[in-house]
């Protein structure tokens, strides 16, 4: 598919996101980050198809990237059954990650590159447009439509080429 | 009129008495000799003069901007790409941007009631006469209007007193449109001050336009008991000539009641309303009939019930002529401010605009005067109901079945739905004869029609939804109490306590539109989860729509379960969109009834007050329009924070605080004038929910106040705790900041509590007296 906002009317203006061609060139940014956050939404939970458990991916991802994670509603009660995963709102870390001076939800000092996925396609759009416009974090949108205001998203995706996507991503990662 | 001008006017007034009454009478202005309370410092305040208390909410609740776009479209020296650290070709930056845009909004919202407010007393005054006294609820109620008192400073004794202060509302909103214009305001902080002042002065605002129309229509009186009134698609008789009316300002559809009732036919002819001219129309006739929210509009016209629409302002789809005339249902505009196109034949006869009307020469008309508008709407509606049939404009099953296998699976209708609905996979099973999908899209469903206009193929969706949903739509009959407009000052004097002392846990407001990512449903769960917690629900408008559109098990609504009292685990409906001054009303009246702090003219000590005391929130879960967003920056000004649904993001601000920045948390304790730390109570004054869940766990930890007595947090603790649990499995991880003492911990909780705070090295704190005004400090005794 092409890389144009999922809902039609959302046009972003004149600086908007990489496209992720290969999930390898999105591993390679999350090994050359200092400090990566996942963030994941509700959605993850809501939104399984029947064979696929999208939460097994946001685990192994995690896993393989050595990445701090952040969840919210619903995601958080299903991904603290597998690793540890701190429970924020998307706009609570949304106005963190634009502080500088934020410690991380760690405390290991600021996150540099964050990773979004779960998140309702417009809730993510307006709260990636706040992170690029008052601060320096990287953003990576692991979602399936694609999503301008973010420093890097996949196009828009069936949801066999998105799993797939995130299959590479898991593997390029895990292969250190 | 400024502070300036009538501090004169009372000058003048103390030198002569003769004079100032030829003069009062001269320019029919009230000036306050009866009122014996002293002025405080800011009445009719100006921009600048809450300048300093609006800095200190901004200073702890800091705005997060997300812009849609990167650009200002606004001038023709744009678009300019302010990206980042940018600045566009008038030197604003992106920050500045955004905030002026939300003033913008909030401007147009508190124009829009002010609008409403001016034409209703203008109406009722032309009908009544100046004179005509404000009366709200008999001996219960005493302050009668508290926000008009708090912020003019002056007690409003008749309809003509309201003119006044219309006229300072008006003068305050040209001078916040004048701040977006290129090259004036430049700071973002200065435009979100500002944006408090709009939605300030859009309480005022309501607050005129209902105590207006309670008094002169007689509405109920701040009664708990108001009848259950009719609420749903499925309540209105269609065996009889119908007409609906749409809007938010009543005179029209009062008119069309009247007439009827002149003419003895009100029980021959269906009155129904959608939005909140219905609210209002049942407020003063029990017997009109409420069809829904906003969100109903396409629904209910397109099903051919209608005979007539009567339009008035505010919240009226665009096409709602077009909509009519595919049902062949001719449309009365009554308002100036939306005409529709259509040939103003107010000076003309009646009966010959209905002969236009009922032959179809003419799809509509504009009628602006009220009287007439009753007569035209009831006599077409008669003749023409016979010849209409109910003609519908949605189609057949079969043409539904045909016109889904028409359906090219492009996903163009989802991509333009503001919640992605599977509209194409529902048009799948519907090729088959099978409609559930179909149907239960419905329930999700806005109502926007953005995914007929995005179709290639023009499927008429929306109405192919409600075929498929038609017998469900048929079966909704629901019940809803009526207005009942403001709160007891008995009711303020039995609550004031225990909510100021936290034993009732919070009040919690369900306000705003129907743009609801999942259902309507969504706010009657959460209003029911906390009216069963002993928390006092109120709501208004659309909200208090959707909250009725659902039964337990017993086949009851909320407003059949809940009293509707404003105490603990009352569930009130206080009415339309204007009777939320009724909320912010019930906050303020508690600090000057209870409490008896001064009002008149002291907008920032009661607004100190309540925040640091007064245990409120507004959730608007579905809030879409820019009067929903004036309303909600009233309640900030005033200290209530305000909880809105995902789609609330697309307001592209949020005021939130940072509960791990301890320095954000200090208040001054009025006893010694010490900083004290008191947590972050409340977190947060503008917060956007993710889903239903969150927002239930957000609510009660937005209730707790720095004045909480130990018994009344462990209360709220409870709930909040209680609440965690429940939807997280885990104890929260800010518990810590919200326990003052060993006292404050909820006793059945005690032991798992006492090892978390342990985990987290937390130590005992006092609870103050507490202030963020240094002159509130009294003097220490030594
Ligand atoms: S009318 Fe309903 S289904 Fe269609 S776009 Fe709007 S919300 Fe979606
Ligand atoms: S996008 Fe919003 S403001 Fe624009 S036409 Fe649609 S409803 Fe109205
Ligand atoms: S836009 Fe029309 S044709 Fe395309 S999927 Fe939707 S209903 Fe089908």
């Amino acid at each position: 598919m092409i890389a144009e906002p999922w809902q039609k009317a959302e046009i972003p203006g004149p600086t908007k996101s990489f496209i992720i061609q290969k999930p390898e060139v999105a591993a390679a940014l999350i090994k050359k980050a200092k400090h990566p956050l996942l963030i994941v939404g509700h959605e993850v939970v809501e939104k399984l198809n029947s064979e696929i458990k999208l939460v097994d991916y946001i685990v192994r991802i995690a896993k393989a990237g050595k990445i701090p994670v952040i969840a919210s509603g619903k995601a958080f009660t299903e991904i603290k059954n597998f690793i540890p995963v701190s429970l924020m709102s998307i706009v609570e870390v949304g106005s963190r990650l634009i502080d500088p001076k934020w410690n991380g939800i760690d405390g290991l000092g600021p996150h540099d590159l964050a990773l979004f996925i779960g998140i309702p396609y417009y809730v993510e759009w307006l709260l990636l447009s706040g992170i690029k416009h008052f601060s320096n974090v990287t953003t990576i949108s692991l979602n399936r439509f694609y999503q301008p205001h973010a420093s890097w998203s996949f196009p828009n995706l069936s949801l066999k080429e998105w799993i797939k996507n995130l299959e590479i991503l898991i593997k390029t990662l895990e292969g250190g | 009129m400024s502070k300036k001008t009538l501090k004169l006017k009372i000058g003048e007034l103390k030198t002569s008495l003769g004079e100032i009454k030829d003069f009062e009478i001269s320019i029919g202005r009230i000036l306050e000799e009866t009122w014996e309370e002293e002025v405080g410092p800011t009445p009719f305040p100006s921009i600048s003069d809450l300048r300093n208390w609006d800095l200190k909410l901004l200073e702890r609740y800091k705005p997060f901007y997300m812009p849609f776009c990167d650009v200002c479209c606004l001038c023709t020296m744009g678009k300019c790409d302010l990206t980042k650290d940018k600045r566009g070709a008038c030197g604003l930056t992106m920050p500045a941007q955004q905030s002026r845009i939300v003033l913008l909004a909030c401007c147009i919202g508190a124009a829009t009631h002010t609008a409403h407010a001016r034409h209703l007393v203008e109406h009722l005054i032309e009908k009544y006469g100046k004179k005509w006294v404000i009366d709200v609820g008999g001996v219960n109620i005493e302050v009668e209007a508290p926000i008009i008192r708090l912020v003019c400073g002056i007690k409003p004794k008749t309809l003509g007193d309201l003119e006044e202060v219309l006229d300072y509302v008006e003068k305050e909103i040209v001078q916040l449109l004048s701040a977006t214009h290129t090259g004036q305001e430049g700071s973002f902080i200065d435009f979100e001050s500002k944006i408090f002042h709009a939605g300030m002065l859009d309480h005022v605002a309501l607050e005129v336009a209902d105590i207006a129309q309670i008094s002169a229509y007689g509405f109920p009186k701040a009664d708990p008991e108001a009848p259950l009134v009719e609420i749903g698609f499925g309540v209105v008789d269609k065996s009889k000539p119908t007409i609906l009316v749409i809007g938010h300002n009543v005179p029209s559809a009062i008119s069309i009641v009247d007439y009827l009732e002149d003419i003895g036919l009100r029980d021959k002819v269906e009155v129904c309303g959608i939005c909140c001219t219905a609210h209002d129309l049942s407020r003063y006739d029990p017997k009109a009939k409420i069809v829904g929210p906003i969100s109903w509009q396409l629904r209910f016209i397109r099903s051919g019930i209608p005979d007539v629409i009567v339009v008035d302002e505010q919240c009226i789809r665009a096409d709602a002529l077009i909509e009519a005339q595919k049902i062949k249902a001719p449309l009365i505009a009554t308002s100036e401010k939306n005409c529709l196109g259509l040939l103003d034949r107010t000076g003309d006869q009646p009966s010959e605009v209905i002969k236009d009307l009922v032959d179809g020469k003419i799809p509509g008309a504009l009628i602006l005067d009220h009287d007439k508008v009753g007569e035209i709407a009831v006599k077409t509606a008669l003749l023409i109901a016979p010849k209409r049939i109910k003609f519908k404009s949605i189609p057949d099953i079969q043409s539904v079945i045909e016109g889904a296998k028409k359906c090219r699976k492009c996903f163009e209708c989802s991509r333009a739905c503001p919640n992605n609905l599977p509209i194409p996979e529902a048009m799948e099973e519907a090729t088959k004869g099978v409609f559930k999908k179909l149907s239960d899209l419905l329930d999700l469903c806005i109502g926007c029609g953005r995914c007929e206009s995005a179709c290639p193929i023009n499927i008429p969706i929306h109405s192919f939804m409600e075929v498929a949903a038609e017998k469900k739509l048929k079966e909704e009959k629901f019940k809803i109490r009526a207005g009942r407009g403001a709160i007891q000052d008995v009711e303020i004097r039995q609550v004031g306590s225990p909510i100021v002392l936290g034993e009732i846990p919070g009040v919690i407001a369900f306000v705003g539109c129907a743009n609801y990512a999942k259902s309507g449903k969504e706010v009657v769960e959460m209003a029911d989860e906390f009216a069963k917690r002993n928390y006092i629900i109120v709501s208004s408008g659309c909200a208090a729509m959707s909250m009725a559109m659902y039964k337990n098990g017993e086949g009851k609504t909320i407003y059949e379960m809940y009293p509707g009292v404003f105490d603990a685990g009352g569930v009130s409906n206080v009415g339309s969109c204007v009777s939320n001054s009724h909320i912010a009303g019930a906050a303020i009246k508690i600090a000057s009834i209870f409490a008896k702090r001064k009002l008149r003219g002291n907008y920032e000590e009661i607004a100190d007050y309540i925040l640091n005391r007064v245990g409120a929130v507004g959730v608007g879960w579905g809030a879409m329009s820019q009067k929903a967003a004036s309303i909600a920056s009233g309640f900030w000004r005033l200290g209530i924070p305000v909880v809105v649904g995902p789609h609330g993001f697309k307001y592209r601000r949020m005021l939130l605080g940072r509960k791990e920045n301890m320095e954000d948390w200090y208040v001054y304790d009025a006893r010694s004038g010490e900083k004290i730390y008191v947590g972050p109570a409340p977190e947060h004054l503008f917060y956007s929910a993710e889903t239903k869940e969150e927002a239930m766990v957000m609510i009660p930890k937005l209730c707790m106040r720095p004045n909480d007595t130990t018994k009344g947090r462990a209360i709220k603790l409870t709930n909040y705790i209680d609440l965690h649990k429940r939807i997280y499995g885990t104890l929260p991880n800010d518990l810590h900041m919200f326990i003052r003492t060993v006292a404050d911990i909820p006793i059945t909780m005690k032991d798992e509590v006492l090892e978390f705070l342990k985990e987290k090295e937390w130590k005992e704190n006092i609870i103050p007296d507490p202030t963020l005004l240094p002159r509130l400090i009294r003097k220490r005794r030594e």
